[in-house]
C-alpha cells in the first residue's frame, strides 16, 4: 500500500505543492534533452542517408571532444585546436568510407551497424590512448554557472547548449533544403538504388554525411564536455540518445529535437519525483520504458511514415 | 491444353465476393466488386496495371481489410479472417515479387508450407525424438512428391535466392502446393517467364487443377495463356469489374476492349491514370 | 578428393535428414568429444580451466541462445546481458531457498525464469522490427540490471550487491559450485550441459520449429500468409533464446566466475555476445562456438602478447591498444567475410572435397 502511495500518488501531491520547483525541474530536464537531441542529431545524418545505425556516434563524441581538450591541454590555442579536430573529424569520415564503408557495400545493415560498433572500440582505444583516460577538463569560456530567468533557476551552460543546437538543427534544415548537396542526400534518403541510378556518387555521400556527423559530434562534445569534464563516460551519452531515435524516428531531424526533449524532460521528472520511491537511478532505463510503450503505440516514430504493407 | 470452359466447376461456389471496397486513403483500389468462384475451376482476374487484381487477393488471403463487402469462403463469412486463418482455412498463395525465404534452401522452403500440418511442439523438436521425427519424416516424403512433380529435384539443396527466376517461381508454387490447398491464388504466375517457361508453368497449373482437384484463381497479364487455361475470367478495371464470363465472351465484350486499347476512354479517366497506377496493384 | 560424400548413397529420409551426412563429419566428431571429455581433462592446468575453457563454453551457450534469437528469428537484441542476469540471480534465490533442490533442476528452473522474462520483453516484437526493436530490447537489459542493483532482495541484502554462489553438487561429492569445487568438474558439467543444450538446438532448427523461425526472418509477411503466426513463432523464439541465455548465466554465478554482481551483465555483455554471434556466423550453431572462442581468445592473446615479446607496457596502455586491435579486427572481418567464422569453414570443407584436384 504504502509503495502504491508513493508511486501513485505522493510524486502528484509534490508537484501540486511545490510547482515552481516542478516547472525548474522540467526546465533542466528539457534543456538536457536539447543535448541528447545533438547526440540523436549525429544518428540521424548518417542514417538517414546511408541506413548505417552509427553506433560509433557516441564514442566521436568523446573522440572529438579528447582531440579539442588534449590539445588545448598541450597549449595550443582553442581556435586552432578546434581547426585540428574539425581536421581530424574530415580525415576521420574518408578513413571510414575508404576502410569500412566502401569494402563493405551491399552488406545487411546489421553487418554495418557492428562494424560501426568496431570503429567505436577503435576510436576509443585511440582516444585514450593518445589523450589518457583522466578526466580533462573543458574550458572554451562558455559562461555557467546559475541564472535565475523569470524566477526560474537554470544553468547557463544549459541555455547555451539548446541556442547551439537551435542554430545547428536550423542550419541542416537549410542546409538539406536548400543546397544542392542537400538535395542530393534526400534524394539517396529516399531511394538509395534510383540515386545511384541518376548517378549520384554513393561515396562522396558517404564522406559528406560522415563529416556532418563528425562535426555534430564535435558540438555535442564541446557542450558535454563543458558540463561534464571529458572523460570516457560521454561516450554512453549515446546510450541515451537512442530512446530519442526510436521516439523521434531514424530518419526525422525534427524527430531528434523533439524526441530529446520529451526523454530528457520525462527522465527528468521520473527521476525526481518517482526515482525515490523505485529506489533511485530510474533514469537510466526511464526513458528506454517511455520510448517501448510508446512504440507499442505508433511503431514508426513520432514523425516516421506510417507504412503500408504490400506483397 | 484441353479446357472446356463453363463445364467443370458447375458443383457449386467455392468463394463469393460481393460488394467488396478497399480503399488506401483517399484512393479506391477497389470498388463494389462481385463475383464468385466455383469448385474446381481456374479461375483467371486479368486487368490492365493498377487495377486492383493483387488487392483483390490480398482481400480474399485476409491480408488487407476491405471496407466494405463481404467475402464468403465455403459459405461462410470470412472477410474478418487473418492471413494465417486463411492459410489453416486451405487458401494458399504465390505471390507477384517472388516472395520466398531466401536463405533457405527449395527443400525447406516447400517443408515450411507443410508446417500448418505439422503437429509436434517445440520440446520433440529440441529431442529430435518421437512424434517430432515421425513427422519430419513423413512430411518430408510429401515434400519430395511434390519436388518430383514440379521437377526440381536437383535444387533441393539450394538456397532459393541463388536460384534463377523461374525456379524460384516453380518452388514458390511448390511451397502453396505443400499446404494441400483447396483455393489456390496464384499472382502472376507467369510474370517475367519467357515462352518455353510459361508453358511449363501452364502445365503445372493445369495438372493441379486436374490431378489434384484444386481451385484455382489466377492474375495474368499473358491473353494467350488466360484464354487457354482458364475457365471463366473475371474483369477488372480502376477498381471495378467491368466484364465476368468465359474467355470467348470476355475477349468480345466491347467494354475490355475498350479498357485494354483505351478506346473512347475519355479525357478525365486518362489524367486520372497517374494516380490511379500508384495504387498497390 | 579425400574428404567426400561420393560413395555415400542414402537410402532413407532419415539418413539425409542427419545433422552430419558426411561420414568422416562424425568420426571427427567422436573425436572432438573423446578429446573434450578425456583429453582436456588430462592434459589442461587450473588456468586453461578457469579462465578460458569454462568461459568460453558459458560464453558459448549465451551466443547460442542469443543466436537463436537474432540468427535464426531474426530478432536483433541487445538485451542478452540482462537476461543473463535473469538467470544468474535467479539460479542464486533458488539455490539459498530451497537448499536441497538439486543444483541442475536450479539451473533449469532458472533458465526457465530467464525464458518468462523473456516473452514478456519479446511481445513488442510483434509491432516493432529492426533497430527499433534493437533499442526497444535495450529496455529490458536497463530495467533488469537496475532491478537487481537497486532491489536488495535478489541479492538476499547482501551489503556489496554482490552475490556468492552456494556449494552445490550434481550428485554425491562432484560439486559444481562453490570453493570445494574442483576445476574438473566445474568443466566437465559446463561442457555436458552446453553440449546436451547445442545438440538440442540443432534439432529445434533443423524441424518445423526452426523452419518457422527462419521463415519469420526471411519475410514476415509471406510466413504469415503460408499460416505461421507472427506472434508465437516470436515468442517462442524469445523463450528458448531466453532459456539458454539464462542458463548461460546461471552457469556464469556458479561455475565460471562464483561471485557477480548485476554490472558483471551491464550492456557492454550484450554487446560482447552479439559480436560473437556476427563474428562466428548468423543463423549457425557452430558460428556460436567459434564467435565465442575468438572473443574469449583474442583478448588473451593480446594482454599476453606483450610479455611474449618482451615489452613491459602500461596496464592502460595495453587496455587500449586491445580495443584499438579488437575494433580494427571486427572491422577487418566483417570486410574479408560478413557471414563469419561459420562460412570460412564451409568454405574450407567445400574446398577439401575437392583437393587435390582443381574441380
Amino acid at each position: 500500500m504504502h509503495f502504491l502511495y508513493t508511486v501513485l500518488i505522493d510524486p502528484f501531491v509534490q508537484i501540486a505543492g511545490d510547482p515552481r520547483f516542478f516547472v525548474e525541474v522540467l526546465t533542466g530536464g528539457l534543456l538536457t534533452g536539447v543535448m541528447y537531441s545533438l547526440v540523436a542529431l549525429g544518428f540521424v545524418i548518417i542514417y538517414k542517408a546511408s541506413r548505417v545505425f552509427n553506433f560509433a556516434q557516441g564514442t566521436m563524441v568523446l573522440f572529438a571532444a579528447l582531440m579539442l581538450v588534449g590539445q588545448m591541454e598541450m597549449g595550443a590555442p582553442a581556435w586552432l585546436a578546434l581547426g585540428t579536430t574539425c581536421g581530424v573529424m574530415v580525415g576521420l569520415a574518408f578513413a571510414v568510407e575508404r576502410l569500412v564503408l566502401r569494402p563493405m557495400v551491399n552488406q545487411s545493415e546489421i553487418i554495418l551497424f557492428m562494424a560501426t560498433l568496431g570503429i567505436s572500440f577503435f576510436l576509443e582505444g585511440l582516444g585514450q590512448l593518445m589523450w589518457g583516460g583522466d578526466v580533462h577538463t573543458l574550458e572554451l569560456g562558455i559562461p555557467s554557472g546559475p541564472l535565475t530567468l523569470g524566477g526560474i533557476l537554470v544553468n547557463k551552460l544549459d541555455l547555451v547548449g539548446a541556442a547551439v543546437a537551435g542554430l545547428l538543427v536550423t542550419a541542416l534544415a537549410l542546409f538539406f533544403r536548400w543546397t544542392s548537396v542537400g538535395r542530393v542526400l534526400r534524394a539517396v534518403a529516399d531511394d538509395h538504388q534510383a540515386a545511384l541510378s541518376v548517378g549520384v556518387p554513393l561515396k562522396v555521400v558517404w564522406v559528406i554525411v560522415w563529416t556532418m556527423a563528425g562535426l555534430v559530434a564535435l558540438v555535442a562534445g564541446i557542450m558535454w564536455g563543458s558540463s561534464l569534464g571529458v572523460q570516457f563516460s560521454l561516450s554512453l551519452v549515446a546510450l541515451k540518445a537512442l530512446p530519442v531515435l526510436i521516439l523521434g524516428g531514424f530518419t526525422s531531424v525534427p524527430g531528434a529535437i523533439v524526441g530529446g526533449l520529451i526523454v530528457g524532460a520525462t527522465e527528468k521528472v521520473g527521476e525526481v519525483f518517482w526515482g525515490p520511491a523505485l529506489g533511485g537511478a530510474v533514469e537510466n532505463w526511464f526513458a528506454y520504458l517511455l520510448a517501448l510503450i510508446f512504440l507499442l503505440f505508433r511503431p514508426q516514430g513520432l514523425f516516421g511514415e506510417r507504412i503500408i504493407e504490400r506483397v | 491444353m484441353s479446357a472446356e470452359p463453363g463445364e467443370r466447376g458447375s458443383d457449386g461456389v467455392l468463394l463469393e465476393v460481393s460488394n467488396l471496397r478497399l480503399a488506401f486513403g483517399g484512393i479506391q483500389a477497389l470498388f463494389d466488386v462481385s463475383f464468385d468462384i466455383r469448385r474446381g475451376e481456374i479461375r483467371a482476374i486479368i486487368g490492365p496495371n493498377g487495377a486492383g487484381k493483387t488487392s483483390m487477393l490480398n482481400c480474399i488471403n485476409g491480408f488487407y481489410k476491405p471496407q466494405q463487402g463481404t467475402i464468403t469462403y465455403k459459405g461462410r463469412a470470412v472477410h474478418q479472417m487473418r492471413s494465417h486463418d486463411a492459410a489453416k482455412n486451405g487458401i494458399a498463395r504465390t505471390f507477384q515479387n517472388i516472395a520466398l525465404f531466401r536463405s533457405m534452401t527449395a527443400l525447406d522452403n516447400i517443408m515450411t508450407g507443410r508446417l500448418l500440418k505439422m503437429r509436434a511442439n517445440l520440446l520433440w523438436d529440441a529431442l529430435y525424438l518421437g512424434p517430432a521425427r515421425r513427422e519430419e519424416l513423413a512430411h518430408r516424403a510429401f515434400a519430395e512428391r511434390i519436388i518430383d512433380f514440379l521437377e526440381i529435384q536437383a535444387v533441393r539443396k539450394i538456397p532459393v535466392g541463388r536460384l534463377p527466376y523461374g525456379l524460384q517461381k516453380r518452388v514458390e508454387l511448390g511451397r502453396a502446393l505443400a499446404a494441400e490447398p483447396e483455393l489456390l491464388l496464384l499472382d502472376e504466375p507467369m510474370g517475367g517467364m519467357n515462352v518455353e517457361e510459361k508453358q511449363d508453368m501452364s502445365r503445372f497449373i493445369l495438372d493441379v487443377n486436374q490431378e489434384f482437384g484444386t481451385t484455382i484463381a489466377l492474375i495474368e497479364h499473358d491473353m494467350g495463356v488466360v484464354m487457354d487455361i482458364s475457365d471463366r475470367v473475371v474483369v477488372l478495371d480502376y477498381g471495378r469489374k467491368i466484364a465476368d464470363g468465359t474467355p470467348d465472351q470476355v475477349r468480345t465484350d466491347p467494354a475490355v476492349v475498350e479498357a485494354y486499347l483505351g478506346v473512347d476512354h475519355g479525357p478525365a479517366p486518362a489524367e486520372e491514370k497517374p494516380c490511379i497506377s500508384s495504387t498497390p496493384s | 578428393m579425400f574428404y567426400r560424400e561420393a560413395g555415400e548413397f542414402k537410402t532413407s529420409y532419415a539418413a539425409d535428414q542427419a545433422i552430419f551426412p558426411i561420414a568422416q563429419d562424425r568420426i571427427a566428431l567422436v573425436v572432438l568429444v573423446l578429446a573434450a571429455y578425456v583429453g582436456v581433462p588430462l592434459i589442461a592446468n587450473g588456468y586453461w580451466l578457469d579462465a578460458i575453457l569454462i568461459p568460453f563454453l558459458v560464453y558459448s551457450l549465451a551466443a547460442l541462445g542469443l543466436n537463436i534469437l537474432t540468427g535464426y528469428a531474426g530478432q536483433v537484441s541487445l538485451g542478452t546481458g540482462g537476461f543473463m542476469a535473469v538467470g544468474a540471480f535467479s539460479a542464486y534465490k533458488l539455490a539459498i531457498g530451497f537448499p536441497h533442490l538439486n543444483v541442475v533442476l536450479v539451473i533449469v528452473i532458472a533458465g526457465l525464469i530467464a525464458a518468462a522474462v523473456g516473452i514478456v520483453f519479446g511481445v513488442p516484437s510483434l509491432r516493432i522490427k529492426g533497430f527499433y526493436l534493437a533499442v526497444a530490447t535495450l529496455a529490458a537489459q536497463f530495467f533488469l540490471v537496475w532491478l537487481f542493483n537497486r532491489v536488495p532482495w535478489f541479492t538476499n541484502y547482501s551489503s556489496s550487491g554482490v552475490i556468492s554462489a552456494p556449494l552445490r553438487a550434481v550428485f554425491g561429492r562432484v560439486y559444481i559450485t562453490g570453493a570445494e569445487a574442483s576445476s574438473v568438474d566445474k568443466y566437465l558439467f559446463a561442457l555436458t550441459t552446453v553440449s546436451l543444450l547445442a545438440l538440442a538446438a540443432k534439432n529445434m532448427v533443423r524441424c518445423a520449429t526452426g523452419r518457422a523461425w527462419m521463415a519469420i526472418r526471411d519475410m514476415d509477411i509471406a510466413a504469415e500468409i503460408i499460416g505461421i503466426r507472427p506472434l508465437a513463432t516470436k515468442l517462442t523464439a524469445f523463450a528458448v533464446s531466453s532459456f539458454y541465455v539464462g542458463v548461460a548465466g546461471a552457469l556464469w554465478a556458479f561455475v565460471y566466475t562464483g561471485t557477480v554482481e548485476p554490472l558483471a551483465f551491464d550492456v557492454e555483455r550484450s554487446f560482447q555476445i552479439l559480436f560473437m554471434i556476427i563474428i562466428g556466423g548468423l543463423g549457425s550453431i557452430l558460428g556460436s562456438f567459434l564467435g565465442a572462442a575468438f572473443v574469449v581468445l583474442v583478448p588473451v592473446l593480446l594482454s599476453n602478447a606483450p610479455g611474449f615479446l618482451g615489452l613491459s607496457i602500461r596496464v592502460a596502455t595495453v587496455t587500449n591498444l586491445q580495443s584499438i586491435i579488437f575494433g580494427a579486427l571486427i572491422v577487418f572481418f566483417l570486410v574479408v567475410e560478413p557471414n563469419g567464422l561459420a562460412r570460412l569453414w564451409q568454405v574450407g570443407k567445400e574446398k577439401l572435397r575437392l583437393w587435390p584436384f582443381p574441380y
